[in-house]
């Protein structure tokens, strides 16, 4: 009795000490950030352009760019996503073939996000001719997150009971009539999770934008979306590697409002899929 | 008036034969009990009656099913679901207000007019015997009935879309007694304007509702008379047997 007591303990330390192994690091991540960041923030900060070969001035290219390239990305992915996870999930039927292809989608979610960044280059940049562009970085970062979306929302898809799938069809609705007011609703904020973390993902990454979209130094807005733009995470990149002599304050700068971003995005996405639990009745 | 006839009626999903050369006809307005063991092929049959079977992947079939003169596989499966309604095992509400639930089949059919909804909507839940309990919290969550009253939800669901037959798949066997006797008075009622086929575990039940009782064993129709004969003088010893408690 006295002994399985201890190792219980036992087992409780090692696992309070793992979580503790993850918790510290996040948030000692957070807490520099925010230390050494926060002191960087101001009007100029967020509004002026980078100035003195980025020494000075502001981020709101860059802000603006990033902001373009996730909202494109998650306008392209989200729709063609969601599409496909509905096929998959409701409609193919269950063999070799379809299997293949849901584990083929799982795993282009481990690709290494340069390879997507390659892949961009070769088809959006070069055999498409949209060049070096907002487009060209969206339709990358957009097929980067598919998977993540694919299979995020197949898997919101799948949880829905198939009860009610069968009581919506006995009724004489049709298969789509069921998706459209049955499954879709009920499945909606796994979806968004999904979309959530392929939001985060893609407003991160430097690789996929850095031979597609990004700017080393652009001290204007864009005007089309076939024009370049800076972006947070690469601008972040060149203030840290390229350019000597910049401000330690303006680089956590940087980084704290790439982290507010991503939150403030989140957020909205958390906002719409708590309002979507609520509505849920089971 | 005869409803459904069914003609040498084989059933297979992948290499199982569930059912075996089943013929026989649905009389209009009757309640059919359907009893047997579990696996005896009673709710595959039921679920043939309105193609649900058809849902599985590995559904073959082989005979004729006629819903009046017509063969079922002619008519627009929407169309059959909605002439043919059905009640499940389990009371399975879907996840939406009381109203919701009741209405969701009538407009899934295409009434969109809240007023027509809302008189379909009591009308429905007056001919469950539902009405009385529910009228005054028609928008609160169908998952916070009872399961009888969950169940006679389902029935109420069931009628609003005006079906002409109702397949009840064992519909007490999560129901305590008082709540299953609400359901079958509801049943009886039904009857009138309805044909009701009604698979039941409950032998008892057969015997109290049903005018006429089928008897399946692994997959055949082994008897089929009225209610009275099968179960004060069964034709086939097995009827016999199970209606005794000896097997099943």
């Amino acid at each position: 009795m006295r002994n399985s007591y201890r190792a219980q303990n036992i087992a409780f330390f090692f696992l309070f000490l793992a979580t503790l192994l993850i918790v510290v690091p996040v948030g000692l991540i957070v807490v520099i950030i925010i230390q050494k960041g926060l002191p960087a923030i101001n009007w100029q900060f967020l509004s002026d352009i980078p100035r003195q070969g980025m020494r000075a001035g502001g981020i709101f290219p860059a802000i603006v760019g990033t902001v373009y390239l996730v909202s494109g990305a998650i306008i392209f992915a989200l729709p063609i996503g969601l599409l496909a996870a509905i096929y998959l999930s409701e409609y193919s039927k269950d063999n070799l073939l379809t299997r293949l292809i849901k584990l083929a989608i799982v795993n282009l979610a481990g690709v290494p996000s340069v390879v997507y960044g390659l892949f961009g280059l070769a088809l959006f940049v070069i055999f498409f001719r949209f060049g070096a562009s907002i487009i060209s970085g969206s339709l990358t970062l957009g097929i980067m997150i598919l998977p993540v979306i694919i299979t995020t929302s197949r898997e919101a898809l799948e949880s829905v009971p198939y009860s009610f799938r069968e009581v919506s069809l006995s009724l004489g609705a049709s298969k789509w009539q069921t998706i459209r007011h049955i499954v879709l609703p009920n499945a909606m904020p796994g979806i968004l999770t999904g979309t959530i973390l392929g939001l985060g993902r893609a407003a991160g990454e430097t690789a996929p934008i850095l031979f597609t979209a990004a700017a080393f130094y652009l001290p204007q807005l864009p005007n089309s979306v076939f024009d370049q733009v800076m972006a947070l995470p690469y601008h972040l990149y060149v203030i840290s590697t390229q350019v000597p002599n910049v401000e330690e304050k303006a680089r956590y700068g940087t980084a704290f409002i790439l982290l507010a971003l991503v939150l403030f995005m989140n957020l909205v996405a958390i906002i719409i899929r708590y309002k979507f639990r609520k509505k849920k009745k089971w | 008036m005869v409803k459904f006839t069914i003609k040498e009626l084989n059933i297979w999903f992948g290499h199982v034969h569930a059912l075996k050369q089943v013929s026989m006809e649905i009389r209009a307005n009757e309640i059919l009990s359907v009893i047997g063991p579990s696996n005896s092929g009673k709710t595959t049959f039921l679920r043939m009656l309105n193609r649900l079977n058809a849902l599985n992947q590995n559904f073959r079939m082989a005979g004729l099913i006629k819903l009046e003169q017509e063969d079922i596989k002619n008519i627009d499966t929407e169309l059959l679901r909605k002439r043919v309604g059905m009640v499940f095992a389990l009371p399975l509400p879907l996840p939406l207000s009381i109203f919701e639930n009741v209405a969701y089949g009538v407009r899934m059919h295409g009434t969109k007019n809240k007023k027509v909804l809302t008189k379909k909507v009591e009308e429905s839940l007056k001919e469950a015997y539902l009405w009385e309990e529910v009228k005054d919290r028609l928008n609160e969550s169908a998952f916070k009935l009872s399961g009888g009253q969950q169940q006679r939800l389902c029935i109420a669901r069931t009628l609003a879309v005006e079906p002409e037959v109702i397949l009840f798949d064992e519909p007490c066997s999560g129901l305590d007694p008082i709540s299953t006797a609400k359901v079958e008075d509801a049943m009886v009622k039904l009857k009138e304007k309805y044909t009701i086929v009604l698979v039941t575990n409950n032998v008892k039940q057969a015997a109290r509702v049903g005018e006429r009782t089928a008897f399946f064993l692994s997959g055949e129709l082994i008897e089929l008379d009225k209610t009275d004969k099968v179960f004060t003088a069964p034709k086939d010893k097995r009827t016999d047997g199970y209606i005794r408690g000896k097997f099943g």
